[in-house]
């Protein structure tokens, strides 16, 4: 897990030289916000994981391996009751379905790299993660330092969520579930969504999202999460599409006003204050 | 000593899997999968609609019902979180600010 995707040194070599890479400190830096709120998300997920009937060497395993907060508390309920190992799967897999659509963003940025290392890159990269990149990183094209940056945010990430959910497992029965620490995980992503509302089109496809997660709770399998992005990618496209239309008359006017044109007559303070139309004003 | 683990065990092997597919999904092939433009620029919306999708319920919802009562510790946390965040733009203060209103709440009053 070099920088450059080569093998050349062990982990431990590789983990120093990335701590004293300024970008990887940088990726470090952009996750202290919310490692706050992953923690305590992690300690709740640990916790819940023994409460479920998980022995705590099975929920560290779990933990370790798994590496999904979502997923996670999502397939414990049905692991508990011994549910088939298909429905366990397929709901963990729709849960993961936003992941599907991350990576094909995440292969704008690391494309070039060996498989190898594209699939390390994968396997650390969580919702906060990706927000943080993308907010570092808006032009969807690889530059040298997003791979140092990836890394230190993806350690941050880890070792926030990793500790308190191996703490979670071991002092499950001393850790209330009753207290709602859990509400914590949920004000940081609260955090991370409000940070990634820019303008009309964001605001508007949040608000369908929620509707639609809410409207469609009932339906199995967290398949509303799904039908949730179906609708807010569909309330996007529409609100980009009438922006698009709305703007165009305003645009001509400015393309119109250049020098070539002969200047507005000044206002005649007679007439209403009313600005003609585009149509209106050409020669 | 029974076999009991060994479905706990194959089911998280699975699951690992599935983290690693999932997250990894476009980044496998080595070549690029053409994606229609427009599912292009729509699948900008795809994170935020996400977590929107997560988080919600988890606000507005108690054991899959539309909440039903004001008296909600999480409605005032919220509302302070989202209030803070706007004043400020910083993530962990609006953790905590919302975390200082709801655990009062939610311990003390039982709302």
């Amino acid at each position: 897990m070099t920088p450059q995707g080569s093998q050349p040194q062990g982990l431990g070599d590789d983990l120093r030289a990335l701590a004293r890479d300024p970008h990887a400190r940088l990726g470090v830096k952009d996750m202290i916000g919310t490692c706050l709120g992953i923690g305590a998300w992690g300690l709740v997920t640990g916790v819940a994981m023994v409460k479920s009937g998980m022995d705590a060497p099975m929920a560290i395993f779990m933990s370790l391996l798994v590496y999904a907060g979502s997923a996670q508390l999502a397939v414990l309920p049905l692991m508990a009751v011994g549910a088939p190992l298909w429905v366990v799967w397929l709901t963990a897999s729709c849960v993961n379905l936003r992941f599907v659509i991350f990576s094909s963003m995440w292969r704008n940025y690391f494309h070039y790299l060996p498989r190898k290392h594209r699939l390390a890159i994968a396997y650390f990269s969580g919702d906060v993660i990706f927000v943080a990149f993308m907010k570092r990183f808006p032009k969807p094209e690889p530059r040298p330092e997003q791979v140092p940056y990836f890394w230190g945010a993806a350690c941050a990430n880890w070792l926030a969520w990793q500790i308190p959910s191996i703490a979670g497992i071991l002092l499950a029965n001393a850790v209330p579930l009753s207290w709602g620490l859990g509400f914590a995980g949920v004000l940081a992503l609260l955090g991370v969504l409000l940070s990634m509302l820019q303008d009309r089109a964001t605001w508007l496809a949040t608000i369908v999202a929620s509707t639609a997660a809410i409207a469609a709770f009932a339906l199995p399998l967290k398949l509303n999460i799904l039908v949730a992005i179906a609708a807010a990618v569909t309330a996007g496209l529409l609100i980009e599409a009438a922006d698009r239309h709305l703007r165009r008359p305003p645009f001509r006017l400015t393309v119109r006003s250049r020098a070539t044109d002969p200047p507005l007559p000044p206002a005649d303070p007679s007439e209403p204050a009313v600005a003609p139309l585009p149509e209106e004003r050409r020669p | 000593m029974s076999w009991s683990w060994v479905e706990p065990v194959l089911a998280i092997i699975g699951l690992a899997v599935i983290t690693l597919v999932s997250r990894a999904f476009f980044m496998i092939p080595e070549r690029e999968l053409p994606l229609p433009g427009w599912l292009k620029r729509g699948l900008k919306y795809a994170p935020l609609a996400a977590l929107a999708a997560v988080i919600a319920p988890e606000l507005f919802m108690t054991q899959g019902r539309f909440i039903h009562t004001l008296l909600d510790a999480r409605l005032p946390a919220v509302a302070c979180a989202v209030g803070y965040y706007f004043w400020r733009r910083d993530i962990l203060g609006t953790i905590v600010v919302g975390m200082a209103v709801y655990l009062p709440l939610h311990i003390g009053l039982g709302w």
